[in-house]
């Protein structure tokens, strides 16, 4: 089967084919466009791509980052300023996946796969997408929701907050096969501290449901509280709640609600 | 369907084929180019048979579009060897027993090549990593492990 390729030297030009394009699928770094084409995926007509460098910027401030959705998850791990976001981009793939796959691509990679963007879950990512109607920004949460409805949008960047300190965020990414195994089921948490108190926890889990979701049940068991035995306690006793997993080939839908709050557990309290 | 013009270095050569659209590097490879050293394992990015170097950087060329190369160096197995001599990574993998059906081995030593182009003295951990995206179904990896690390040893590996 042949496709068409379109390259456009701009984002806008790309958008403008996507938008305009039912069946147009924009390439990235290949592992999810490509692994689609050589499985005969009909429903692909058309290959929009950009070379425009903006792509693969990544900006730095003190509060915030900005990563271009071209960045590839090797980039990630080479920049020391990144250095939190460094175990959720190891965790991908092996190292020729991580020099093709992009940040911008993990936002639509189907459960089980998708394990950056639990991490951006948690550090509550916005998504800058340019549509048919111009630029917009898109909380990570709305954007997973409407996953499925946004091929004719281009995805330009992903901006985050940047923890306050290594411990305020964590990341766990549970496989049955190491270093590289597919997730049984992820987990990333941001818990920042003010006055010895957690303040706006957020707890992301992945392979958990359909797409990558909040676990608001835990997160409201460590709100306001130190992180301390009993809290941590309710935050696992809680982990599953509102989650939908599914049974594949590497755990049972049984299996990980058994284990999300063992993990949760050992994440929070810092045993391997 | 047109087909696309495309010029890239292939192991040093330059090289010139059209391409239909869509075509992945590894079906321009073997099926234009005619160099079989790169294998079809998956398809998906999961086996790493596929492996080659893109500009000095391991890619699976079966998530690659060809046309994405152009201009582009391309190194498979094919370029390692230097006329009848082989590469000091074919040697160690020979002497090790590092291969039984040979499958997956154009991949290991792209990956191992990747690795030790960059760090020439990797510890095991390294190594192990560096190899984590190829799947080998017969040695059980501990005799590829031990052929990269004598290859790095042997200070040849960048030969």
């Amino acid at each position: 089967m042949t496709v068409t390729v379109k390259t456009f030297a701009t984002s806008g030009e790309a958008a403008a084919a996507l938008s305009s394009d039912r069946s147009a699928r924009y390439l990235g770094g290949g592992t999810l466009v490509m692994r689609a084409l050589n499985e005969g995926d009909i429903s692909v007509s058309t290959v929009v791509r950009a070379t425009d460098q903006a792509l693969a910027r990544i900006e730095v401030t003190n509060l915030r980052v900005t990563i271009g959705a071209g960045v590839t998850f090797a980039r990630i791990l080479a920049e020391r300023d990144l250095g939190f976001l460094h175990a959720p981009a190891r965790s991908i793939g092996g190292p020729a996946v991580r020099n093709m796959g992009t940040v911008g691509g993990n936002l639509f990679a189907p459960s089980p796969y998708g394990d950056f963007t639990v991490a951006l879950l948690a550090l509550d990512a916005t998504i800058s997408m340019q549509g048919g109607l111009g630029t917009r920004d898109v909380p990570i949460e709305e954007f997973l929701q409407s996953r499925d409805r946004q091929n004719g949008a281009l995805v330009l960047a992903i901006s985050c907050q940047r923890p306050a300190s290594a411990e305020a965020f964590r990341y766990r990414k549970v496989a049955r096969i190491k270093p590289k195994g597919g997730s049984v089921i992820t987990l990333a948490a941001h818990l920042p501290v003010s006055s010895g108190r957690i303040s706006g926890a957020r707890i992301a889990l992945g392979s958990m449901a359909a797409t990558q979701i909040r676990a608001r049940a835990a997160e409201r068991a460590l709100e306001g509280r130190s992180l301390d035995t009993s809290a941590i306690s309710a935050a696992a006793a809680a982990i599953a709640e509102g989650a939908s997993p599914t049974d594949n080939a590497l755990a049972s839908a049984w299996y990980r609600r058994e284990i999300a709050g063992v993990h949760l557990r050992r994440l929070l309290s810092g045993q391997e | 369907m047109p087909k696309t013009a495309l010029q890239f270095h292939h192991n040093g050569r330059e090289v010139a084929l059209f391409v239909d659209g869509g075509v992945n590097l590894l079906v321009a490879l073997r099926e234009i180019i005619g160099d079989m050293t790169p294998k079809f394992g998956c398809g998906q990015g999961g086996c790493g048979a596929c492996s080659v170097l893109i500009d000095g950087e391991l890619h699976l060329s079966c998530l690659t579009l060809a046309e994405t190369v152009a201009g582009r160096a391309v190194e498979t197995l094919d370029g390692l060897k230097n006329g009848p001599n082989l590469h000091p990574l074919q040697r160690a993998f020979m002497e090790h027993f590092a291969a039984q059906c040979g499958y997956c081995t154009p991949g290991m030593l792209m990956a191992a090549k990747a690795l030790l182009d960059r760090n020439p003295t990797p510890s095991r951990a390294e190594v192990v990593e560096a190899i984590s995206g190829n799947i080998c179904r017969c040695t059980g990896y501990e005799p590829i492990i031990n052929a990269v690390l004598a290859a790095a040893a042997g200070g040849r590996a960048r030969a």
